[in-house]
């Protein structure tokens, strides 16, 4: 299985692939992710790549391969819309994170993006994932959400999850998590 | 068992394992997770260097005193350690002496896309090169074997993708070496002309030996598969490869350096087409070319940027999958990294863009400052170079120019490699302005300590040196502390300093708000729709907290962490700070 996670330097893209990565090898895939780190991370557009399956080459996920695309932003949910195969599954956190030159007021956030990506030949399932991890009662489990929408896409079972969640997570963080990984998941 | 590993992870896995006591770096993406990790092994003593040059004089310290010693850095940070590296390659090693060398090709976080396989050539050192986590403990351990037999230092080259990508790894035990005796050969370690002409011979002799053992070790690997189809490559490039091409021949390179010329010509012989597919140099393509043998490289694959399955699958088998697109018609906005809201080196830049100075830059999270909507840097070329440089403008322009211009640059490259372009000033009667904007930490690479932030490697406590003292003990006689927050004393303080016909050393003060117990600055702020007049004079900082609504600006409470340079600067008293409490 090929995943993308795309975000917003700071948003927590690394837990979740780190977290997928855990369970995937839990339950005795082969396993590679690649992430990005430096520059980037302040505030950039960052991208990280999970792969799993019998065996793995490459830790990079072509595009027009990603069986899934985990956008934790809308604008950041379009830009990466090349990396996912046709009639993959693009799972979108309904927030909305004004870059710098939108900021500036030098070009306009695109309102309609997620109806624009709709009209694709993909799934797209759009998730108020910040909404939801705030209830969990931290604004930080926004990745913790968005690993439940994408759980539910897998044949892992929830306790695998919730085990993979709770050895990555620190102490005073598992519940929380847990609790927004549920709220993303349904239970 | 096996365990999911970042390739430093394993890098650092590998030296505690192979039985290393002694590692030294200086931060550098996409290698700094190396040392972070070391730190976590408490067999082995590791530091943070001031630079990589004595990080590596530290490692072939330990080496000649007879331990296991890894140094590790970025591939520029190599250009640092040339010197020490070209000099202890004729001499050798007594502990096994290993240092790894991250490459970033594609520039992820670089000011160049050098290949470390030519500074090793022209070092004579042996190269290995792995291509997953695995690889990355298995080739340190096989590294230092390497050294203490072929009596040479050895580098690991890793790329970006495989320093930072994690795969399976199966952990092993500690080998726990011995220290070898100091060694007592004599001259072999003084590279004076007399004892170092002998050393070339031996160097020279070492190279013979390598090149006969590139060729039998398991290091470099041979699949005979389908014929039609072989392919020569090392590292994540044979990854990419293996992904398009599972079916193919291959000769996986562990060893790029010497590389196996008898186990290549047999290969290319056997195969009906050969490709050499690597990232961004024609190292192996020229070598083997050099043989008489045909293959294709350069003349198919792009010799810029990274390279990936993608290109590899089109540029080969004319063949790629359609992508979906969103059209032609829908633009998506670029997302650059920016100074995080609170940043320190705001009111800095925001003050030398007031002031029209020209500014001779340097590397670290200041640099954005080059970009909109600041642009108050305009260079930024090396480790420490802005000093040297910014002296050289007064030189080219002459004395005047030094009231224009001013070097910028952080503490952690301050230390680096700023101190010595500041004696130089002084000792050669330099006006220049000299602005270190001290928040604290090494803060682009993700929060290391260094010689001033009174902590080490693993935490612990260190001397934290001052730099006002540094700098008044150099001779520099006006040195003027100043709060980074206060915009005022800021440009009352540059333009006196700049004007001084002598050198002056401004030191701006305030922590990096990302280092962890670090309190914010204040309350968040708000703007009175009333009192604001839209003249955007506060979007000139490139806060990411604000934005314009309706023409008006509006402070986002869940970003603004309360520095308070936006109100500083707004003519019109709209922007002011919330009471307790207030913030969402």
């Amino acid at each position: 299985m090929n995943i993308v996670i795309s975000a917003v330097g700071g948003q927590g893209a690394l837990f979740a692939a780190r977290v997928i990565g855990r369970v995937a090898l839990n339950n005795n895939y082969d396993v590679k992710v690649s992430e990005v780190h430096g520059m980037s991370q302040r505030g950039g557009s960052v991208i990280t790549y999970v792969r799993f399956g019998k065996q793995i080459a490459s830790p990079i996920v072509e595009e027009g391969y990603a069986d899934v695309l985990l956008a934790f932003e809308m604008l950041e949910a379009a830009r990466y819309v090349p990396y996912v195969k046709k009639q993959g599954v693009i799972i979108i956190n309904d927030q909305k994170i004004k870059p710098q030159p939108v900021v500036a007021g030098d070009c306009a956030y695109p309102d309609t993006i997620v109806d624009t990506i709709r009209t694709l030949d993909v799934k797209v399932e759009l998730i108020d994932a910040t909404a939801r991890a705030l209830e969990a009662g931290s604004s930080r489990a926004v990745n913790a959400v968005m690993l439940g929408a994408f759980a539910k896409h897998t044949l892992f079972s929830r306790d695998s999850w919730i085990q993979g969640i709770t050895d990555a997570s620190p102490a005073k963080f598992v519940q929380s998590n847990i609790d927004a990984f549920d709220n993303g998941y349904g239970k | 068992m096996k365990q999911l590993m970042l390739g430093n992870e394993a890098i650092a896995r590998g030296a505690w394992e192979a039985g290393v006591t002694v590692s030294a770096a200086y931060p550098g993406t996409p290698s700094t997770e190396i040392s972070e990790f070391i730190s976590n092994y408490k067999e082995i003593d590791a530091e943070w260097s001031v630079n990589e040059k004595v990080a590596f004089e530290i490692a072939i310290g330990a080496s000649i005193a007879g331990a296991r010693a890894l140094v590790a850095m970025k591939h520029v940070g190599l250009n640092v350690a040339m010197d020490p590296l070209m000099s202890i390659s004729y001499p050798g090693v007594t502990g096994g002496l290993v240092a790894i060398v991250a490459d970033d090709p594609g520039q992820h976080s670089s000011q160049n896309e050098q290949d470390t396989r030519w500074l090793a050539i022209a070092a004579k050192v042996p190269v290995l090169e792995p291509s997953d986590s695995a690889e990355c403990k298995e080739f340190v351990k096989r590294a230092f074997e390497l050294s203490e037999t072929f009596d040479t230092p050895v580098i690991i080259r890793l790329t970006t993708r495989v320093a930072h990508s994690q795969s399976l790894v199966t952990l092993g035990d500690r080998n726990d070496i011995p220290l070898k005796p100091f060694d007592k050969q004599h001259g072999k370690y003084i590279v004076a002309p007399a004892y170092a002409r002998r050393r070339r011979v031996v160097a020279e002799e070492r190279l013979g030996k390598l090149k006969q053992f590139t060729e039998t070790t398991d290091l470099n690997s041979v699949e005979m598969n389908d014929t039609s189809i072989g392919i020569i490559a090392s590292g994540i490039c044979y990854q990419y490869a293996k992904e398009v091409f599972p079916d193919a021949s291959f000769v996986k390179l562990g060893m790029v350096y010497p590389l196996p010329q008898k186990k290549i010509t047999e290969f290319v012989k056997a195969c009906k087409k050969v490709y050499v597919i690597e990232e961004v140099e024609s190292i192996f393509e020229l070598q083997i070319k050099s043989w008489g043998l045909s293959v294709t490289g350069s003349d198919l694959f792009p010799r810029i940027g990274e390279l990936s399955s993608r290109i590899i699958r089109q540029k080969i088998t004319g063949t790629a999958p359609e992508l979906l697109t969103l059209g032609s018609d829908v633009t998506i906005p670029i997302r650059p990294p920016v100074m995080c809201p609170g940043c320190h080196h705001r009111g800095p830049f925001y003050i030398l863009r007031k002031l029209k100075l020209r500014v001779s830059g340097d590397i670290g999270c200041y640099t954005l400052a080059a970009s909109p909507p600041l642009e108050a840097m305009h260079t930024s070329i090396c480790m420490g170079a802005s000093i040297g440089m910014a002296f050289g403008f007064e030189k080219a322009r002459g004395k005047e120019f030094a009231s224009q211009s001013v070097a910028v640059i952080g503490d952690s490259t301050f230390w680096h490699s700023g101190l010595t372009g500041l004696v130089d000033i002084v000792y050669n009667k330099g006006y220049t302005t000299v602005i270190i904007l001290d928040n604290s930490i090494t803060a682009m690479t993700g929060h290391q300590n260094n010689p001033s932030t009174g902590m080490r490697l693993n935490g612990s406590p260190a001397p934290a040196l001052d730099i006002k003292k540094v700098v008044e003990a150099i001779g520099i006689r006006r040195v003027v502390e100043v709060d980074a927050y206060d915009l005022k004393e800021l440009e009352r303080v540059i333009k006196e300093e700049v004007s001084a016909p002598e050198p002056s050393v401004i030191i701006t003060k305030q922590p990096c708000l990302l280092i962890k117990g670090i309190d914010r600055p204040g309350n968040a702020f708000s703007v009175d729709p009333q009192k604001c007049t839209g003249c955007r004079a506060c979007r000139v900082i490139g806060c990411p907290a604000i934005s314009f609504v309706n023409k008006k600006a509006v402070i986002e409470s869940s970003l603004c962490v309360g520095c308070g340079i936006c109100a500083d600067i707004c003519s019109f008293g709209a922007i002011s700070e919330n009471d307790e409490g207030m913030d969402a």
